[in-house]
């Protein structure tokens, strides 16, 4: 990403979407948060840690520096991970001004003009629009075809390189949202939910999405599924991209709100942390303020939703199991304890010790494919402690992160499959 | 010196990468957990091996630039600042457990590991016993360099009392072992001298470490007292009775608020003057007798509550708020500072009731922290960052709490060290005979004064190369 922009070199940030200053300095420099950095962990380098960034934001904020190189740097080789959240004693919203310091970077350099039209194209076109999406998943299969008998992987440039190497092996027939608009509970009706799909994971992991409303339905939640909604955003926000972001938020509420459901369900932890994260975007949005405010709290994962709710039989499933925590789940959402209790539910499931299972796979949205080299790091830790674990199979509940970790134990040569928590629930309850 | 000529030089031995040097990066590293007081390096320096340090060191002797040691930039007295311009060699890379000898109740570490985990990795019902409050982040060689305590060093000793040996790079290079991983060496306990020195004897690279049992059994109690003199005069009557509790803690009101507010909070009532964290460990047998002590005394002193920790989960929820309650100021203001005087234990009321009328003359908030068992005191005075005004109040009060703490017989440092901050405080406590001595056994390790100039000693003794000396204000602060 970074690399031949220009930044503006005036100190200071602009008042278009005003950097939230107090939140920044409820900092106060302990260095609690190090530790917890994967960044900071494998460079030492303390301007590539949260305190450091904050640290560096301020200075920026308070006229001591402008947007230069090296501040675009850092804040984009910082993975949004949020682990310093969970560490931080003075509760600092880290997350929310790593964003905003992308969005004040966007909105106040150029970027060579391709690069601004690959954006707009990506996180304004093609995210939002599954037929779009459709369009470009329908080469990829294409030249999946071809891979699976050629190497032709080893011919691409090493970004497209690294996006085949995220496909899925095999991909399923897309979840069109429209074919799902209403699923029936299974037996006595407790909820009513809507279904959150997103985008890029109903082509990338359509099955994901199609099990997980067998799994709601069996757990008697009647589902509904709006084949208007859209994106959710957080692929923008983590590029700096916040109108585009907002522009979504506001086109997600209304399509939700029609419905008059109590919860909108998410099976994706970075979408859900998005999601939940909608007062906040559109905190200075008089319209929509209240609503968002109001949606993000209708927002559940799918693991909080089946915790709450009576189990279905299930049959024996003898399997070693690592879970691996989605940052996005475990620190965006504080989401730790209800996943791996479902798994332990299941007869004869064993979960094994995933030693830095709390550590960020360095899928991070596309993290992996704007800082390969720092990705690779943490992913190859991560590979390495599956391996080390004794594990059968991996769960974790986000897309990004299933694909990341296929993607390195694939080329470990390791055949563990990488599966979302629900997968197995499914498993377990039709018996197979 | 040219300054892309040291860059390139430095690079030259530990790597690109390993050399940072961009304003931004110097930037971040003006300050530690001190934040009154700033110096921002020439270039930081991060070696992977005791190979590299030392030959950093050599090429910073033979060009005549100062240094810093510098580990996880977690001190409270501003002891990593690097004046003078230095250079700040931090030992953040060497990260490495490099063995761990339980039937010999030891570890060896370099001094980048946080001290959490040695402990984690160490596992199997042993330890390494200290435990810095900020232990999750803080580094071995810092806490080395420091001497650092925390709650359990009460009954369990300070860094000193479980380091073995140390590998230290001179300021010119040599690499030397200091004791080792037997239990005694003969000869000058030179070991002894490093820790707590401050880094300004050169740079550790290898610690070895005594590791401990994990006790067999551990209760934790938390006393609730409506006035601070209750609290404070049972903490003396526990320790006049011959309890020796592992951890004897307290925190006033305007701590508890803060802990209760932020993410970290403990379930510390409210609306109590004071909380005691009171910690017992030890084999089950002499249990009850202690426990039966600790409740008479505290009920003696009309404690309001004494809540006993039900199961490990209650126990991590109390030490929670106390280990992250310096952190956890930053729900109330922008900045703090703390300090860190020892005052004999008999003191501890009137000292507090001066801390209180400090507070209000310099119109201030000061909590209060603190390790009340070995009477280390740490007021926590937090500020507004944006109050130009502050921190020349902030110290100045600072100063009149040092200067009582040491008037009542006590100390000016517990554990946080001197550094940069309390410096000019040290002939308070020292006569110009004793200063000159430690200035002349410094000066043995370190002739020229280049490791870590400014730092311990008064610069207006003489004893003492002058330093650059920081002023707040002098630099812009950072918003």
């Amino acid at each position: 990403m970074a690399g031949q922009e220009q930044p503006r070199q005036a100190p200071g940030f602009d008042q278009l979407d005003p950097f939230n200053l107090r939140k920044a300095q409820s900092c106060i420099h302990c260095g609690l948060c190090l530790e917890h950095c994967p960044t900071y962990r494998e460079t030492g380098n303390e301007a590539a840690s949260p305190r450091g960034r904050i640290y560096l934001m301020r200075a920026v904020a308070g006229g001591r520096m402008g947007m230069t190189q090296a501040f675009v740097d850092q804040m984009y080789l910082c993975l949004d991970c949020r682990a310093c959240e969970s560490a931080c004693p003075s509760g600092v919203p880290y997350g929310q001004l790593v964003e905003a310091a992308r969005g004040q970077i966007e909105r106040n350099r150029r970027r060579p003009w391709w690069q601004s039209r690959l954006r707009q194209l990506v996180y304004a076109q093609l995210l939002p629009s599954p037929a779009l999406l459709a369009l470009a998943f329908w080469p990829a299969r294409f030249y999946l075809a071809l891979a699976r008998r050629w190497p032709v992987e080893r011919l691409l440039p090493s970004r497209l390189r690294a996006l085949s190497e995220l496909l899925p092996r095999e991909i399923g027939a897309p979840f069109w949202p429209a074919h799902y608009q209403q699923v029936p509970a299974q037996g006595q009706a407790r909820r009513r939910l809507a279904f959150f799909s997103g985008c890029v994971m109903s082509f990338a992991l359509p099955d994901v999405h199609r099990v997980t409303l067998q799994v709601l339905a069996r757990a008697g939640c009647a589902v509904e599924t709006p084949p208007e909604q859209t994106c959710c955003g957080a692929l923008a926000v983590h590029a700096g991209e916040r109108g585009i972001a907002r522009a979504l938020a506001r086109r997600n509420i209304a399509v939700f709100e029609k419905l008059g459901v109590d919860q909108v369900v998410v099976n994706s932890a970075g979408c859900g942390a998005m999601l939940k994260e909608y007062g906040e975007l559109l905190a200075r949005d008089h319209q929509y303020a209240e609503r968002a405010h109001r949606f993000a709290h209708q927002v559940k994962d799918v693991s909080e939703v089946l915790f709450e709710l009576p189990r279905p039989p299930m049959r024996p499933l003898p399997v070693k199991v690592a879970y691996d925590e989605p940052c996005h789940l475990q620190h965006g959402q504080r989401i730790s304890a209800q996943p791996k209790q479902l798994l332990q539910e299941v007869p004869g499931l064993e979960l094994v010790k995933l030693p830095g299972a709390d550590r960020c796979c360095g899928s991070a949205g596309i993290y992996n494919l704007t800082q390969p080299a720092m990705s690779q790091r943490l992913l190859a830790q991560k590979v390495q402690a599956v391996q080390d674990s004794g594990a059968q199979v991996v769960a974790t509940g986000n897309p990004g992160c299933i694909l990341q970790i296929r993607r390195g134990l694939r080329q470990a040569g390791s055949p563990i499959p990488v599966v979302h928590p629900v997968e197995l629930l499914d498993q377990a309850q039709r018996g197979t | 010196m040219d300054h892309t000529k040291l860059i390139s030089d430095l690079i030259r031995v530990v790597g690109q990468g390993a050399v940072l040097y961009r304003p931004e990066e110097l930037l971040v590293y003006e300050a530690d957990g001190h934040t009154i007081d700033k110096a921002a390096p020439r270039a930081i320096v991060l070696p992977s091996s005791t190979e590299q340090v030392s030959q950093v060191l050599r090429y910073l002797h033979q060009t005549g630039i100062p240094f810093v040691p510098r580990g996880a930039g977690t001190g409270l007295s501003g002891g990593s600042l690097a004046l003078e311009n230095g250079v700040v060699v931090c030992t953040a890379r060497m990260r490495r457990i490099l063995e761990v000898d339980i039937p010999n109740l030891r570890a060896v570490v370099e001094p980048g590991v946080a001290n959490i985990r040695l402990s984690q990795e160490v596992g199997h019902g042993y330890a390494y016993a200290p435990d810095p409050s900020s232990q999750a982040a803080c580094s071995i060689g810092g806490n080395v360099a420091e001497n650092s305590g925390g709650p359990h060093c009460l009954k369990h000793g300070f860094t000193t009392n479980h380091v073995l040996g140390v590998e230290l790079v001179l300021p010119e290079g040599e690499v030397v072992m200091l004791g080792g991983k037997a239990e005694e060496y003969p000869g000058l306990d030179l070991r002894g001298f490093v820790i707590g020195s401050e880094g300004t004897l050169g740079v550790v690279t290898k610690v070895m470490v005594r590791l401990v049992r994990v006790p067999e059994a551990v209760k934790t109690l938390l006393a609730v007292f409506d006035t601070v003199d209750s609290a404070t005069r049972t903490v003396s009557d526990i320790i006049a009775a011959g309890v020796i509790p592992s951890a004897l803690e307290m925190m006033d009101h305007v701590v508890i608020q803060a802990v209760e507010r932020s993410p970290v909070a403990a379930g510390y009532p409210l609306d109590a003057a004071a909380v005691l964290l009171i910690e017992l460990d030890g084999p089950p047998e002499g249990f009850d007798w202690e426990m039966a002590q600790v409740r008479e005394i505290c009920q003696r002193h009309q404690a309001r509550e004494v809540r006993v920790a039900k199961d490990d989960k209650e126990r991590a929820l109390l030490w929670r708020g106390r280990k992250h309650a310096i952190g956890a100021v930053g729900a109330l203001a922008t900045a703090f500072y703390t300090q860190d005087g020892v005052i004999p234990r008999k003191r501890l009321p009137e000292l507090l009731a001066l801390v209180a009328d400090v507070a209000k003359r310099y119109q201030l908030t000061i909590g209060n922290v603190f390790h009340a068992g070995d009477g280390n005191l740490h007021p926590l005075i937090v500020y507004d960052a944006n109050d130009g005004d502050a921190p020349r109040r902030v110290q100045q009060a600072g100063g009149e709490i040092m200067a009582a703490c040491v008037a009542a017989g006590g100390s000016l440092s517990g554990e946080h060290g001197i550094g940069l901050e309390k410096r000019e405080y040290m002939p308070l406590l020292f006569s110009g005979a004793d200063l000159a001595a430690m200035a002349q056994a410094r000066a043995a390790f370190n002739p020229d004064g280049r490791c870590n100039p400014g730092k311990v000693f008064p610069t207006s003794t003489g004893c003492g190369e002058v330093g650059a000396i920081t002023k707040p204000g002098v630099l812009p602060a950072v918003a």
